[in-house]
């Protein structure tokens, strides 16, 4: 098992190293000029661009910005945005909120997907079977900016239940409304899982033995059915981890969350290599980790799985 | 048994995450703080260093300059006891005593004189040095001081232009000309997270400026200009979108809203009613067609250019594409700038003709004959794409050429293809003004060479009369000099005029006294909170 997870984490340096390479290209493959941006559509002062230009390793063959920039990260250097900012503050400010979105999203969306999920997929072919497969469809075809646009105007604007959108703390409270919306869904992909792996898994001659052992209804359902079929479920939601860490841009746009998202999308929009490939790297990290965990995960939930020595 | 703990956790993060919302459903009340929408500023706040709204915004309220600008544009002593000039050359600047930063130190002549030139030399690399460049001494290539600049006591300094300009009082309520005190000098980097001003507001502490969030400021009880706030203090939001700041409005969470979302530009009257704020801004919006591209040069140039302008009929696309929330251009500044005039001989050409357009057109033909497709080029992140298409379709129905839009993915990539004058196709242009004066919608753009001449015009006849026009001895006399020049400008249409912006907004039911300045942005020190 420890070895397993040493071979994961070293596998993570070239992954790390390639995707910083690849995306630190694209940000300088990109066209057109930061710096004459940086004037707006004012005059550009060509010596004060040319200063510039120096001051942010612009003027420097690519691979050169690249050396700089990863030898800057040994010693804890992310680089600094046009604004002045150093870049690991942006990081520590905003991944943090976009964290805990994630991850009240992905509370919503086992507590109602799997719960909507395991009640369809037992009684299959009745009311509530085919209700929630109904509804799931409506979430299914709706995009994500109609649903948060209408939870934003129904239950911010005309019943008060909570702001319309997020304050600078960004606390857990406030972003119980755009975690919702951003399950919407998935919560409606996780019933659908649920409910087939559930129907699936209800069918196999353990859950008959366990029955003719004589074993309540309730222990079977939880142990032998609900554990078994969750193996799909949870390789979705460890997917869905990383999309709602870097998927989140337009809900973080519509209630104004202060995360990764945004950020990262006016980095894009503006130029700023060191921003954009620290953000990217970050997230490719947590992915890395997200997914070992998900591994981890699998032979805790199916004993036929085994990490070896 | 696992299960069953896994579920009893659920059941223990759902319990804290609903207890963490009952507990922090609170929060606000703040006493007498007015909430306004803003941008995260670009660049660290120095005073020589921003040249977009989101941090002039923010200096404006924590700094005092020599002049400010009132509700119409009229520039109004705040720190400036006089400005003085004979030959508009000289000019002698007499400051009032006894004012303070907010660490203490007393302004003096040289705060100013010591920032400006901190702002002009090169080598500092500030955004906004082309701002000084009217002062004797400065240079584009190399970095040497303004020796224009001197100072003859504590509360008077001199100023020697490199040429004579009728408007320099005018231009000094632009944020580039606010001073600065010894502790920027010290350690500029830090002073631009925590900037020390002299204006009516300063920052409610260090650390104020939350990034990507909003910055708190608070009243500043020493100042003792005329812009006395009627509130406590501002906070500042960055919104991502004006949809997001827009819901805050409704549901009262947001004092005062500058800018209205495309999505709500319908209803937003019916929504606010009385709260609703729309008046005029000092935005110019244009496309430049550039003499070097091919049939636009010469005489050939200035008939294509005038049946272009004769095929679009600006009413009917503002209704049609914004609601009205644009005003039709008689001219090339705006009418929120005195000296303004709707009727300046030769500004018939902005007004729809489709025979006439057809004719001119067909004259252009004669002296060479129409071939290829017109394009203009626009920055898609920015919502231009609307008018444009609208506009080439408009010219294409009327002239029956080939016309479309050209898109380019972002606003930094639109720009380096203008500047660098790679760029064949025509492209949009737009101008919001520094400083309320014709001038400046004028020079930085039409004058050969200037810094914002995107199109490369070059006409003597207009240098000429700009010359006059600074050289004039009353700003009413500059104008008519600068009239004189759109006349010609009518003519070969170096941009053609499109709309003038107009600022719309709304307010809270929570303030009263909500008004917007000649350039757009709410008057904040006069808001007033029920």
């Amino acid at each position: 098992m420890f070895g397993y997870i040493l071979r994961r984490v070293l596998q993570a340096i070239p992954v790390f190293l390639g995707t910083t390479l690849l995306i630190y290209f694209m940000v300088f493959a990109m066209p057109g000029d930061p710096i004459v941006a940086l004037f707006g559509d004012k005059g550009v002062n060509p010596a004060v661009a040319d200063q510039l230009r120096h001051q942010y390793h612009l003027d420097q063959p690519f691979i050169v910005q690249y050396l700089i920039y990863i030898g800057g990260l040994f010693v804890g250097d992310f680089g600094t945005s046009f604004s002045g900012q150093p870049v690991a503050n942006i990081l520590a400010q905003t991944f943090p909120v976009t964290i805990r979105l994630a991850m009240l999203s992905l509370l919503f969306e086992m507590i109602v997907g799997i719960g909507i999920g395991l009640v369809s997929g037992l009684r299959k072919g009745k009311w509530f079977d085919n209700s929630a497969l109904v509804m799931s469809l409506i979430f299914i075809s709706l995009p994500i900016f109609v649903i948060a646009f209408v939870f934003q105007f129904f239950f911010a604007i005309k019943l008060g239940w909570a702001r319309p959108t997020v304050s600078g703390a960004a606390n857990w409270g406030e972003l119980i409304l755009p975690a919702i919306v951003l399950a919407t869904v998935s919560i409606a992909y996780i019933i659908r899982l649920t409910r087939a792996s559930v129907i699936d898994t209800a069918d196999q001659d353990f859950v008959r033995t366990a029955y003719s052992k004589g074993l309540s209804r309730g222990r079977v359902v939880r142990v032998h059915i609900l554990r078994n079929s969750l193996i799909p479920v949870v390789t979705f939601l460890a997917v869905d981890f990383g999309v709602l860490l870097v998927g989140a841009t337009v809900t973080e746009g519509i209630f104004n969350v202060p995360g990764v998202g945004r950020t990262l999308y006016q980095a894009i929009i503006r130029g700023e290599g060191p921003t954009v490939v620290s953000f990217v790297t970050v997230m490719v990290l947590i992915y890395l980790v997200v997914n070992l965990l998900t591994d981890l995960l699998y032979a805790a939930l199916d004993p036929r799985i085994r990490y070896g020595k | 048994m696992r299960n069953v703990k896994i579920g009893a956790a659920l059941v223990a993060v759902a319990a804290t995450v609903a207890l963490t919302l009952t507990g922090c459903a609170g929060g606000g009340g703040n006493d007498n703080i007015i909430t306004t929408n803003g941008s995260e500023p670009q660049n660290p706040l120095v005073t020589t260093n921003t040249n977009e709204t989101g941090g002039g915004l923010i200096l404006d309220s924590i700094y005092a300059g020599l002049v400010y600008y009132d509700a119409k544009g009229a520039p109004v002593n705040d720190m400036a006891e006089s400005i003085t000039s004979t030959d508009n050359i000289n000019w002698d600047i007499k400051i009032k005593s006894g004012w303070k930063f907010t660490n203490g130190e007393e302004v003096t002549a040289d705060s100013y004189v010591n920032a400006w030139q901190y702002g002009a030399l090169l080598d500092n690399a500030q955004l906004n040095s082309y701002y000084f460049d009217i002062i004797e001494g400065f240079s584009y290539d190399k970095s040497t001081p303004l020796t224009g600049l001197t100072v003859v006591s504590p509360t008077e300094f001199t100023v020697k232009l490199a040429a004579p300009q009728s408007d320099f009082p005018l231009r000094l309520g632009y944020s580039g000309f606010y001073p600065l005190p010894k502790a920027f000098f010290d350690d500029p980097k830090s002073f631009g997270e925590n900037p020390i001003g002299n204006g009516p507001y300063m920052l409610a502490e260090k650390g104020a400026w939350k990034h990507n969030v909003d910055i708190n400021l608070v009243k500043n009880p020493d100042y003792p200009g005329a812009r006395k706030p009627l509130n406590g203090g501002l906070d500042i939001v960055f919104y991502a979108t004006l949809e997001a700041a827009y819901a805050d409005l409704q549901a009262d969470n947001l004092d005062v809203l500058a800018g209205i979302p495309d999505s709500a530009l319908k209803t937003y009257k019916q929504d606010l009613g009385d709260r609703a704020v729309q008046q005029g801004a000092a935005v110019f919006q244009s496309f430049t067609i550039p003499e070097r591209l091919a049939h636009f040069s010469g005489d050939e140039g200035n008939l294509r250019r005038q049946a272009i302008s004769m095929s679009i009929n600006r009413p009917e696309l503002i209704q049609a594409i914004f609601n009205g929330t644009r005003q039709p251009a008689k001219d090339f500044t705006s009418p929120v700038i005195a000296g303004w005039s709707p009727d300046i001989p030769g500004s018939d050409v902005l007004t729809f003709n489709a025979a006439k357009a057809k004719e001119l057109w067909a004259q252009a033909n004669k002296i060479s004959p129409w071939s290829g497709s017109f394009q203009i080029a626009y920055n898609a992140d920015g919502g231009h794409q609307g008018w444009v298409d609208a506009v080439t379709n408009q010219i294409k129905n009327t002239l029956g050429i080939d016309a479309s839009g050209a898109p380019y993915p972002t606003f930094g990539e639109f720009r380096t293809a203008v500047t660098d004058k790679t760029i064949a196709t025509a492209f949009r242009t737009g101008w919001q003004a520094d400083y309320p004066a014709l001038a400046n919608f004028l020079e930085p753009i039409y004058q050969t060479g200037a810094g914002a001449n995107d199109g490369q015009y070059s006409n003597a006849d207009v240098d000429a009369l700009f010359l006059k026009g600074n050289s004039a001895k009353s700003l009413d006399e500059a104008n008519k000099f600068f009239q004189q020049a759109q006349e010609i400008l009518f003519k070969e249409l170096p941009a053609v005029p499109m709309w003038y912006g107009i600022t719309d907004g709304g307010f809270s039911t929570k303030v009263s006294n909500v008004a917007f300045g000649w350039n757009g942005v709410p008057i904040l020190y006069n808001v007033v909170k029920k």
